[in-house]
């Protein structure tokens, strides 16, 4: 392990990304210590979302994508020579704006569909789901309907099995794409709750537009803005409390309090 | 519901409500579209009527035992015609087409829609719609002079190394004009419809649970087998089904590759004698009496027949298959 980059559990240094000639994020540099739960803010089209999706190589997915810099997980680069994207996105799992469990599969299966998936062995695959979705706070709700169609569940349940899917694979980072942009206000309580429960064994990542969840949530936050067709920057980088009460930069300012965006 | 009711306890009096063009122009347009609709029906339901009428003294005199016997003798008076082994040589060759035609089919939608860079895709589109173009005598064509005499190798050496399955084992040395050969012209036939509509399901797939897959650490064969191909499946047997509809009723491309037999061959599809409904009433209608063009009108009944229940169950299993998609 190299010992300049311990303090912060995963880092990106100078991320630049673009969608083909389309430069849309330039030197993005930021760090996302254990057990701290990370907050993207911006205004839409900022490159928030774009950015959270190159820190587990789901970037690369999309045709045209280009990408420099790095990004480091205890130190090791997931852009090295030799680094299996597969294991990245085992290490570092996602959710996703939109829940998406998947319709063909009971809700024990989708909690198992990641083992699968990579083709990992595992013996003990009741155990697997309880926890997971224990963890998810969702166990109580579903034990006795484990194979039952995971669509049959609301959508704040559909959300939380999303995440159960994710924690059934033992991540150390869960990145969180806006997860509660299509919930109601009670589920998006609970997953709130959720967050705060996992932080304590993981690093958490989340890309929201809703200030009062940034606020509520996490302990630091990043401030996305891209200017009249120049890439998206991070403008101001901090504590949560100190981005939102005070500041350093105008624009910050503005967008905090509402002005725009 | 409670609330609806009066004081007076009576229920009160309904309005007629009315979904009906009220426009003149809403009202033509509604006119033409109506009488289309109900006239494609009823041409469905005459065609088979008028079938029924011409085949009835054929199915009066053979009962039952035109379905299921295996005589067509016309040196008797009158005729025996019994068309089983035209039947099940039908199913057997729809089956081989689709065991064949299916993987190549969802192996190509897979190329269009996931895999290959855009211009090859839409070239490979082209392509398999053309082949969906090309008329059945020209594929029967092809299958006859450049096809067959590439198949019966295949057949010979599926004989040599795989002989001792009793589907691939042929002692008579005449490799041509089989059910094995004839299978893979109806898969040729029935690529390109099989082909469209997965790459359609595919298309129409959330992408969502694609990323899903892959950031669980799916890889593209895993993504493939667990979630695209099961989320698809519905899709893939409709279209599968429809791709069966169109092989039951392929004639003049398998009359050219198929030597049809009234001696009933079950499995053994490397030798020279098949069945095949449509082709059989091709070969025969040329010198036929009228009891005979009877007995073709009949087969045409069974063929059409069979058609429509494939129809219906291709779409019993779409609607079934995907719940989520209500």
């Amino acid at each position: 392990m190299n010992l300049s980059t311990a303090t912060s559990h995963l880092r990106s240094e100078d991320i630049n990304v673009w969608f083909g000639e389309r430069h849309v994020l330039a030197d993005v540099n930021l760090d996302f210590p254990s057990n701290q739960v990370t907050a993207l803010i911006g205004p839409s089209g900022c490159g928030k979302s774009t950015f959270l999706r190159t820190l587990n190589r789901m970037h690369e997915l999309i045709p045209s994508a280009g990408l420099a810099g790095s990004v480091l997980l205890d130190g090791q680069d997931i852009y090295g020579d030799g680094v299996n994207p597969v294991d990245v996105r085992i290490k570092i799992g996602m959710v996703f704006q939109k829940p998406n469990p998947f319709p063909t599969m009971s809700i024990k299966e989708n909690i198992l569909s990641g083992l699968k998936l990579s083709g990992r062995k595992f013996v003990n695959g009741d155990d697997i789901v309880e926890t997971s979705l224990r963890r998810a706070s969702i166990w109580n709700e579903v034990k006795d309907r484990l194979g039952e169609p995971a669509i049959s569940l609301s959508g704040g349940q559909q959300q939380r099995l999303c995440i159960a899917r994710s924690l059934a694979m033992e991540p150390e980072v869960l990145l969180m794409d806006e997860p509660c942009s299509a919930l109601d206000p009670g589920s998006t309580r609970r997953i709130e709750e959720t967050i705060e429960e996992l932080s304590e064994a993981m690093t958490i990542v989340i890309v929201t537009h809703n200030m009062q969840q940034a606020q509520r949530v996490s302990h630091q936050t990043a401030f996305f803005l891209a200017e009249d067709g120049n890439p998206g920057t991070v403008v101001e980088f901090g504590s949560t409390d100190d981005v939102f009460n005070r500041p350093v930069d105008a624009r910050t300012n503005d967008y905090v309090n509402g002005h725009f965006g | 519901m409670a609330a609806e009711q009066t004081k007076s306890g009576s229920t009160p009096q309904r309005r007629t409500l009315t979904v009906k063009p009220t426009l003149l122009g809403d009202k033509v347009f509604f006119g033409i579209t109506s009488f289309t609709a109900y006239f494609s029906i009823a041409l469905v339901g005459l065609v088979l009527v008028f079938l029924l009428i011409r085949a009835w003294p054929a199915l009066q005199h053979e009962g039952i035992n035109f379905l299921i016997g295996s005589t067509w003798d016309d040196s008797v008076q009158p005729m025996v015609m019994q068309i089983f082994p035209m039947l099940w040589g039908s199913i057997l060759l729809a089956l081989l087409g689709v065991l064949l035609a299916v993987p190549m089919a969802i192996a190509l939608a897979y190329l269009i829609e996931f895999l290959a860079p855009k211009p090859i895709a839409r070239v490979a589109t082209l392509l398999v719609d053309l082949l969906a173009a090309l008329p059945s005598v020209v594929i029967g064509l092809w299958g006859l002079f450049v096809f067959t005499p590439v198949a019966e190798g295949w057949s010979e050496l599926l004989h040599k190394t795989l002989g001792w399955l009793p589907f691939f084992a042929n002692e008579t040395g005449n490799f041509s004009r089989s059910p094995f050969i004839a299978g893979w012209i109806v898969a040729v036939m029935i690529v390109p419809i099989i082909t469209s509509v997965t790459r359609e399901i595919f298309s129409q797939m959330d992408r969502d649970l694609i990323n899903a897959a892959k950031a669980l650490g799916g890889g593209m064969a895993s993504t493939l087998t667990r979630v695209i191909l099961p989320t698809a499946s519905g899709g893939i047997v409709g279209g599968t089904l429809l791709g069966l509809g169109r092989a039951l009723g392929e004639t003049v491309a398998i009359f050219f590759v198929l030597n049809l037999s009234f001696d009933i061959n079950w499995f053994d599809v490397s030798e020279a004698r098949g069945g095949s409904i449509a082709s059989m009433i091709l070969s025969k209608l040329g010198e036929a009496t009228d009891y005979e063009i009877s007995g073709l009108m009949a087969a045409g009944v069974v063929l059409f027949v069979s058609t429509l229940i494939i129809n219906f169950i291709a779409g019993y299993i779409v609607n079934r298959a995907q719940p989520w998609r209500k």
